[in-house]
């Protein structure tokens, strides 16, 4: 009986990536191969101006000059870059007057991904930015923003009719020799969203980016821009998947959200990239880099993010604490099935004074997996009272997965409070027989207690995600009770 | 309602149960009695289902069912009920959410639709009078923090709400204080009614002066080796377990 049981185990933990699926449609590709060639193909083709191929190609010569690093958790076989695609776009008419005259198999696959680019669908009051492979092929509900001031379009319109703007932010906050990837990015970044929120203003809606890995051998490299003007505030979603492949697909990302004085930036995302298989085979490799500032006084950055795609994860968003009273969240749950690894946690840099910042991570590994939290807590010596608060807790279900724990305190202020606090526990045989007990058979156990685990940082989520994401847990941890 | 026959199991390589024979009808109060380790909470474990003992040998008739067929989820659905001795704890996720979703669970089961929350509300309402639970307490994570007592109650209350046939109460007296005690049993005993049964899993006699039973059986060495009425119970408390103990051990 007890083998039985860890075969039902065995089956909850194997259920099927749901959003495996390819488009067939056109595209328009790079040659293969990374060289200042390809850097300015892209920028070439994307119309861009001059400062912006000089930004890129500055980007690429340092990049040349810097090794990847091998500092995380992980373990992979090194990346060819030259093997990579780094530029797809899917063809479509080349300009469109109105979103009517998408292409109707871009609509279909977004549909299939449950985003509506469908205007008079609006379900949730939820504008989205949708990208797809290197390009972004709709943005909706841009009139309505435009009204309130918000501006909310691809990156690449935003070079065109933002350059100001994005002269004066792109590499603020992540410079482009912040790190191997984050050179990479700038160098060929091909789309992803720019958001700005003037000053204050509620921004109406909540704003969304999905992205979409579709071409086979390429990678996805978005850069994301958030600007809240003083006393402005935006509430952000990211959610993005990609077809299963049996190679694996390097997908490099750079986020960067400025706050000013009072201003408040939520950024929440669910992170489903197509983990890999049973044996470890394809998945993506997700290498970003997310920071915000808290620019001025009083402002607010918080980061919730909810991790259960991807065969390698290393991100750390990140907050700068620079305005006195700024405030910083960073709310985490990681899931890690199969052989996925993730090495994932958050930088907080107290700069200012009587800053705050609170830190709550939960990991959940399962089958073979790895799960490492990695974070630094820093207070700078003229940070007089800033106060971190930092949570980490750790869920292992099966004796084959791994759990990791690595906190850095660093503080050069002695007004500073610091508080760490971290616990592992496994998901008990006696809780999921409680469970059976009352009725719950054992998927249904382990979502229960799962999401239990999560909550805290559940409860963070937009409620148009919650749900979602709770069925991604559940679904993300099928067959892995052990 | 409930027959078990010549009901063997161990745990590992270690025989617990050496043969068992038990019938309950509906309406009826039995309890068992027995020293530490003769196999009373491996009983309650393996009728509920507990993977880690392995039946060997015997049957368990519930309700018509072949009880030993059933999954626990589906015991459970089919109307049997275990209180813990020792109530799990499950951080997040909140009693009232967690009955809940028991309750719909069972109810799906039964091909019924599943209780909306003015419903259960209403329904969790009168219930949580008989066991003298309040809400605050529902609110919480399940028997996170609970004392001893809390989680007792919370056991009956989960009685309560699923209304089962057949319940069997493991050792629900240990770690209560009188008061307590009486709160528990004074559950119980609104719960009785002519079509369920319970079955009463105790070291001491004093529960049964508060859940009378019909019938004691003394359980020694994993076989029942006495059976009787409530005066059983009571020899017992006098004459301590040893008297059993010999006798059946002479019997070998």
């Amino acid at each position: 009986m007890q083998e039985e049981n860890e075969d039902i185990l065995e089956q909850i933990t194997t259920s099927e990536y749901k959003y495996g699926f390819v488009t067939d449609i056109e595209a328009d590709e790079a040659p293969k191969g990374l060289s200042e060639e390809t850097v300015r193909f892209i920028s070439a083709k994307k119309n861009e101006p001059e400062w912006m191929l000089e930004y890129r190609l500055k980007a690429y010569r340092h990049w040349l000059t810097m090794e990847e690093p091998t500092w995380a958790n992980l373990h992979y076989p090194s990346i060819n870059y030259q093997d990579v695609i780094y530029y797809s776009a899917p063809k479509q008419k080349v300009s469109l007057s109105s979103l009517d005259e998408i292409d109707p198999e871009l609509r279909s696959t977004f549909e299939k991904l449950g985003i509506s680019l469908d205007e008079q669908k609006r379900l949730s009051g939820v504008a989205v930015d949708a990208v797809m492979d290197s390009v972004s092929v709709a943005t909706t509900f841009k009139e309505e923003l435009s009204k309130v001031g918000v501006i909310f379009c691809s990156m690449s319109e935003a070079v065109k009719e933002h350059p100001e703007l994005i002269k004066k932010y792109l590499g603020s906050v992540v410079p482009a020799t912040d790190n191997f990837f984050t050179a990479l990015n700038s160098a060929v970044f091909s789309d992803g969203s720019f958001c700005f929120i003037p000053k204050g203003v509620r921004c109406p809606m909540e704003l969304s980016t999905y992205f979409r890995i579709n071409a086979a051998n390429t990678g996805q490299f978005e850069r994301t821009l958030i600007v809240a003007e003083e006393s402005s505030y935006v509430s952000y979603l990211e959610g993005c998947t990609a077809p299963m492949r049996d190679e694996n697909q390097l997908h490099a990302a750079v986020v960067e959200i400025v706050a000013m004085e009072k201003a408040e930036v939520k950024y929440s995302t669910v992170q489903n990239w197509y983990p890999g298989d049973k044996e470890g085979k394809g998945g993506i490799y997700n290498f970003v880099t997310k920071r915000g500032i808290c620019a001025g006084d009083h402002s607010k950055i918080s980061w919730t993010q909810v991790e259960t795609g991807s065969s390698i994860t290393w991100k750390y968003p990140s907050v700068i604490l620079k305005g006195d009273y700024s405030i910083a969240e960073f709310y985490s749950v990681a899931v890690t099935n199969n052989f996925q690894q993730a090495d994932t946690g958050t930088k907080m840099v107290h700069l200012g004074k009587n800053t705050r910042s609170r830190i709550v991570s939960k990991g959940i590994s399962a089958g073979k997996s790895q799960n490492s939290y990695r974070g630094l807590v820093s207070v700078a010596k003229n940070a007089d009272n800033a106060r971190n608060f930092s949570q980490c807790d750790s869920m292992l279900l099966g004796d084959k997965c791994g759990a990791h724990t690595f906190p850095y305190i660093e503080v050069k202020n002695n007004t500073a409070q610091v508080e760490h606090e971290a616990t592992t526990s496994k998901i008990g045989e006696d809780q999921i027989f409680y469970c059976n007990q009352r009725g719950l058979d054992t998927e249904t156990a382990v979502a229960l207690i799962i999401n239990g685990f999560a909550k805290e940082v559940m409860n963070q989520l937009p409620m148009e995600f919650a749900v979602e994401a709770q069925k991604l847990l559940a679904i993300s941890l099928e067959g892995s009770v052990g | 309602m409930l027959k078990i026959e010549n009901l063997q199991a161990r745990i590992e390589e270690k025989e617990i149960l050496k043969g068992i024979n038990l019938d309950i009808k509906p309406g009826e109060i039995h309890a068992i009695m027995g020293p530490n380790g003769s196999g009373k909470s491996t009983l309650a474990s393996v009728l509920a289902g507990r993977a880690d003992y392995e039946v060997t040998g015997g049957s368990v008739e519930f309700l018509g069912k072949d009880l030993l067929e059933l999954s626990p989820e589906d015991r459970s659905r089919e109307g049997l009920f275990l209180a813990f001795q020792y109530p799990v704890e499950i951080p997040g996720v909140s009693t009232t959410n967690f009955i809940k979703t028991a309750v719909n669970e069972k109810r799906k089961y039964q091909g019924e639709e599943p209780l909306d929350a003015a419903q259960f509300l209403r329904i969790m309402k009168e219930k949580m009078n008989l066991v003298e639970i309040n809400q605050s307490l529902l609110s919480r994570s399940l028997n996170e923090g609970f004392s001893g007592g809390e989680k007792k109650r919370n056991e009956i209350f989960q009685m309560a709400m699923l209304e089962p046939k057949l319940a069997i109460l493991d050792e629900t007296d240990s770690g209560l204080d009188i008061d307590a005690l009486r709160i528990v049993a004074n559950g119980v005993n609104q719960l009785r009614s002519k079509d369920n049964a319970f079955l009463v899993v105790t070291h001491y006699q004093r529960l049964l002066d508060y859940i009378v039973p019909d019938f004691v059986h003394v359980l020694y060495n994993g076989r029942i080796v006495k059976s009787g009425t409530k005066e059983l119970a009571l020899e017992l408390e006098e004459r301590g377990y040893d008297f059993i103990k010999s006798e059946a051990d002479q019997a070998v």
